[in-house]
């Protein structure tokens, strides 16, 4: 059923209750606010709010760093990053069983230049991105470069698997991250010229003599134009695009893609009304494949449709995923025009859109569920969990990995979306986000959380685990059991939990059954003063663990 | 199949789970369906089921307890709150010791001999915090020594040493423990995972039945969170069947009202009844911290303790009337544990402060009834730093239930224990019947020989990736990590070399993303 039409059903015709969800004791508010500048209050409720939505997750850190600045300031900032862009992966992984071991890279030195290609080598370093990847999204700097890098990457939905050449894994990977916060035209053009793309929709295959339309229909239905009502290109257009981008070869030694004319169409290309009946002028020479593609692309991004569907994408991955009419007029159709107006440079659309009324509206706070690699990295993020040093990068490998099998078990596998859609969360309707919480993935959330509470996750024989005590300590008064209860679920939780249920935990785990609050107060005082008392401090580190894996068990903990 | 058509047809609206002990999901059929007919059938089953009945805070033995041969000693120590002698409540049998005169209940107990109480239960060196001296009861650990799981919960991970891999299963479908409350206790954490499911969290009844969970905002918000929540009610893999078993026993006995234990051991009755083949229950019931105030001055027979003791024994007479009326007293045996008891001395504002060893009731059928040991050492002089001296390790209590009760071998006691303890004759010793441990789960980790003297192999399954295979300690220090690395999925062994390490409990931990198990290695000499 149409999401749309199962909104008006909801409302007007209660004849179709049989398609209708269990019903909810009232309907789900929606709201009519739209991108006026927000005036509003700028506590920790607002900083968490844009900190979960921009970054994975809300460090106490950043909170209290952008509580320190305006709201204006604070999303100026996380839309300029400093940081310069992460160094490269790193060889760390035994070449030892390749047929050509890449011995001329030492351990430690970036392999992202060197073009192996010898498969065993390759699998290895598709495997050691990942785990970099892995790493980067954990040590982000204060910016939203890694939400709009994965944006992307959901985006320009490529699979490593699928690519197989690692190099071009890591070349297209960072031009994603380089372009995060571009022009999205320059970042569709590099994307259609990116040997891994050009590997993963045949581009490299796509000749005058045997055209190939792959990457000329999702370049239109999945990248530009989608699949919205309006978005009325024809079958000939993926014909036609096709024959533009008819000429583009890989070259794994050099690690770019080049043109080669005599394998591109020169014919004139003819596009349907929906582009005004566009025609491309044939050319020929070693040019012609970037002047047509110019071209078309200048083509493409005057039809209306390319902005409105960009800003529907970027309004389900840092709002919500429900676009009611009131949304369509107030939100996405002024987004669009200032993508227009900006000449597609995405920046100006994400300022307008995270300064708005609508962004901080408390109907839409709370309300999005945590991908599976925004539960991972969120939680090592908010928990500050420790990892070794950063020379020690062997170990510290070894244990992104484990994370990177953690998000593949919960059905995200970063560099490998299922197919070029991307993942279903941000486009199935009329679930949506609500795909990535089922049967199967539920139960592993738990598991991962309580796994990563109680027993802390080996490799390399380093652990990573949550340190209760370390992250009681950033709050402001954990020795009182309400604020401790208090101060952490603000920043983990969205979600007010009841005083009964507050009371409850407080007295369940905190106090170990006990009436009165002075004894969680010393132990924690006990625990500060005298932490080689093995028993208080067992205690006070069962308690917070407890406590935190508890929370992490609530749904609560799955939205953000 | 929509998924929320699926959602429908799944979790339709009359099993909603809150609805279990008010009757509302059974009214929801006609009564004389088949279906609730076949439900109502009762159950035959012969299983031993122990029931742990914690008293948070510290309880006041010595007022509970009354040692009636030495009833001078005990009155000098504190005249402000001792009970008076006339209004003691004899056991039947004893001249030693009575019991507190608001436990009616307890007493009738007694008199059929359907309860025991050892006196004076302990340990060496006690610990007064009440966080630390819980974790001892709980663990089973000597005084000094830190001990990261309980001693039931390792009963358990012998009894069933794959949970939850592979569980539920047609050998065990039930959870292997249920403690009522929020949180599982740390008398029920395994070695890794806790075995127990706690029937108050965020997707069960117990909670919701009290409204504890929190409603969902007419929100976006609130939109997903009844989502979430919908699934997790749908993935709580013992929701289905202890909610059956609940709704399998439609009349129980009149249980006092406003008594929180009464109405914990009410559910677990009733879960016996229902067919759960659940070894261990766990209830709890606080405030016996009393500091100050814990009797009327003016009549120290009445008070706050005198209302936490009644309850206790109106609680479990109850209890008792009812497994008899359901026809399953045969197969339940409860005990009552406090992490201390009370100073001899009492304080100036009738009180007590944190004490030592204290006395244990131990209840059922089966139970061989009266006193066990003498009345506590009370000096004729008490003074403040007086504690009452323990006469029986409590870990003897919890070894005995083991062996005599859930019919653990002898062999292996020790392996759960960690140590060796002394029987003491508290159950009827014809009530065990051979057990066969259960071994159906997906074993991932096994070794043999067990027990070994210096080396034992180690065999491990893996389902590819990351794999860690380490050696850990009863206190949970990592001795060796034995495997670290990526495997293809299958199955290898490793050998471990225990060289000069004590000889004791040792625990092999297998880590394979969210799959963990974890095998009880027992090295001697």
């Amino acid at each position: 059923m149409d999401r749309r039409k199962f909104l008006s059903a909801y409302k007007s015709n209660f004849n179709d209750v049989d398609l209708l969800p269990p019903p909810d004791p009232t309907p789900t508010l929606r709201t009519t606010s739209g991108l006026n500048p927000y005036s509003g209050a700028w506590t920790q409720n607002e900083v968490i709010h844009l900190l979960k939505r921009t970054m994975f997750g809300a460090k106490k850190a950043d909170v209290d760093y952008f509580l320190g600045k305006t709201m204006s300031q604070s999303v100026d900032e996380l839309l300029t990053p400093t940081a310069p862009l992460p160094a490269p992966p790193v060889k760390e992984y035994d070449p030892a069983g390749a047929t050509v071991p890449d011995t001329n890279i030492a351990l430690g030195a970036t392999w992202v230049n060197d073009p192996n290609n010898d498969g065993t080598i390759t699998s290895r370093r598709r495997a050691s991105f990942k785990k970099w990847w892995m790493g980067v999204m954990i040590n982000q700097d204060r910016s939203i470069r890694e939400k709009m890098t994965m944006f992307w990457h959901n985006h320009f939905s490529t699979e490593t698997n699928d690519v197989g050449n690692s190099q071009f894994v890591y070349k297209h990977h960072a031009l994603l991250r380089a372009n995060a916060l571009g022009n999205v035209k320059t970042l569709v053009r590099a994307m259609t010229l990116d040997p891994a793309m050009l590997v993963y929709l045949n581009g490299q295959l796509n000749t005058a003599t045997a055209p190939d339309e792959n990457y000329g229909r999702e370049l239109q239905e999945l990248f530009c134009c989608g699949k919205g009502p309006n978005s009325l290109y024809t079958e000939n257009d993926v014909k036609a695009a096709a024959k533009v981008l008819t000429g583009w070869r890989n070259d794994a030694t050099a690690i770019n893609s080049y043109f080669t004319s005599s394998r591109h169409d020169s014919t004139n290309k003819q596009f349907s009304a929906f582009y005004n009946n566009t025609i491309i002028t044939g050319r020929t020479g070693a040019t012609a494949g970037d002047l047509e593609l110019d071209a078309m692309l200048t083509m493409i991004f005057n039809t209306p449709e390319v902005s409105k569907y960009l800003c529907r994408r970027l309004y389900r991955w840092f709002v919500y995923y429900d676009i009611d009419s009131n949304v369509e007029t107030n939100v996405i159709d002024p987004l669009a025009a200032i993508l227009v107006a900006n000449n597609f440079n995405i920046k100006p659309v994400l300022d307008k859109l995270l300064k708005s009324e609508h962004f901080f509206d408390v109907l839409n706070q709370g309300c999005l569920i945590k991908s599976p690699v925004d539960l991972v990295v969120g939680f090592c993020r908010e928990f500050k969990i420790a990892f070794p040093v950063a020379t020690d990068y062997i170990s510290n490998y070894a244990l992104w990995n484990g994370l990177v099998s953690y998000g593949i078990n919960m059905q995200q596998n970063i560099g490998d979306p299922p197919d070029v859609s991307g993942w279903k969360a941000y486009y199935q309707a009329p679930q949506f986000h609500e795909i990535w919480i089922n049967s199967d993935t539920l139960p592993k959330r738990n598991q991962f959380t309580d796994t990563l509470a109680v027993n802390g996750y080996t490799a390399n024989a380093k652990k990573i685990v949550l340190d209760g005590p370390a992250f009681a300590a950033m709050l402001p008064d954990p020795g009182d059991p309400n604020k401790l209860i208090d101060d952490s679920l603000a920043l983990l939780f969205r979600i007010k939990l009841s005083t009964a249920s507050k009371n409850q935990l407080k007295t369940d785990i905190l106090l170990g059954g006990q009436s009165q609050d002075y004894y969680w107060t010393n132990a924690w005082t006990g625990f500060l003063n005298n932490p080689a008392d093995t028993a208080n401090t067992t205690t006070v580190r069962n308690r917070l663990r407890d406590l935190y894996k508890y929370f992490m068990n609530l749904a609560e903990y799955q939205l953000a | 199949m929509k998924r929320r058509d699926f959602l429908r047809t799944t979790i339709p609206s009359s099993v909603v789970l809150p609805g279990l002990f008010s009757g509302f999901s059974v009214t929801a059929f006609a009564e004389n369906s088949p279906l609730v007919q076949s439900l109502m059938m009762p159950t035959t089953d012969t299983d031993h089921v122990l029931v742990l009945i914690q008293l948070n805070g510290g309880n006041d033995g010595l007022n509970m307890v009354i040692p009636i041969d030495i009833y001078n000693n005990y009155y000098n120590a504190r005249t402000n709150i001792a009970i008076p002698q006339n209004k003691i409540l004899t056991i039947a049998g004893s001249n030693k010791v009575g019991l507190h005169p608001a436990m009616t209940g307890l007493r009738d107990l007694f008199n059929d001999g359907k309860a025991a109480v050892i006196n004076a239960v302990g340990y060496p060196t006690p610990n007064f915090s009440h966080f630390r001296a819980t974790d001892i009861w709980m663990t089973a650990s000597d005084s000094n020594t830190v001990i990261n799981s309980g001693w039931a919960g390792r009963y358990l991970n012998y009894e069933y040493p794959n949970f939850p891999n592979g569980y539920p299963n047609s050998t065990m479908m039930d959870p292997l423990a249920i403690q009522i409350g929020s949180v599982t206790s740390l008398t029920l954490q395994g070695p890794a995972v806790s075995m127990g499911m706690s029937i108050s969290n965020p997707t069960n009844f117990y909670n919701l039945l009290n409204g504890v969970q929190d409603p969902a905002p007419p929100t976006p918000a609130g939109k997903e969170l009844t989502f979430v929540r919908q699934v997790a009610q749908q993935t709580q893999q013992y929701a289905a069947v202890v909610k059956d078993a609940a709704a399998k026993v439609t009349q129980q006995v009149t249980y006092p009202t406003g008594n929180t234990l009464a109405d914990q051991l009410k559910i677990v009755s009733r879960l016996i009844k229902g067919g759960l083949r659940t070894r261990v229950y766990m209830v709890s019931f606080g405030g016996f911290d009393t500091h100050a105030v814990q009797v009327n001055s003016t009549d120290t027979a009445t008070g706050t303790h005198a209302t936490l003791l009644q309850r206790v024994s109106d609680a479990i007479k109850a209890f008792q009337d009812d497994l008899k009326y359901l026809g399953v007293e045969d197969r339940v045996i409860g005990m009552t544990f406090s992490e201390f008891g009370r100073r001899i001395k009492s304080n100036a504002s009738t009180g007590t402060d944190h004490g030592a060893a204290a006395p244990v009731f131990v209840f059922g059928k089966q139970v061989t009834g009266g006193v066990v040991g003498n009345s506590p050492a009370l000096p004729v002089n008490a003074s403040v730093n007086d504690n009452i001296p323990y006469q029986y390790d409590f870990r003897s209590v919890y070894a005995t239930l083991l062996e005599n009760w859930l019919c653990v071998r002898n062999s292996d006691l020790q392996t759960i224990m960690l140590k060796n303890f002394q029987t003491l004759p508290l159950v009827n010793t014809a009530a065990c019947n051979a057990i066969t441990p259960n071994t159906s789960g997906n074993s991932l980790i096994s070794n043999y020989p067990n027990p070994f003297q210096s080396k034992t192999i180690l065999t491990f399954k893996t389902n590819g990736g990351h794999t860690l295979v380490q050696v850990i300690d009863a206190m949970g220090r990592v001795i060796k990590n034995l495997v670290d690395r990526d495997y293809v999925a299958g199955t290898y062994t490793v050998t471990f070399d225990s060289g000069a390490l004590p000889s004791g409990v040792y625990y092999a931990r297998l880590q394979n993303l969210s799959d963990q198990q974890v095998r009880a290695m027992l090295k001697v000499r």
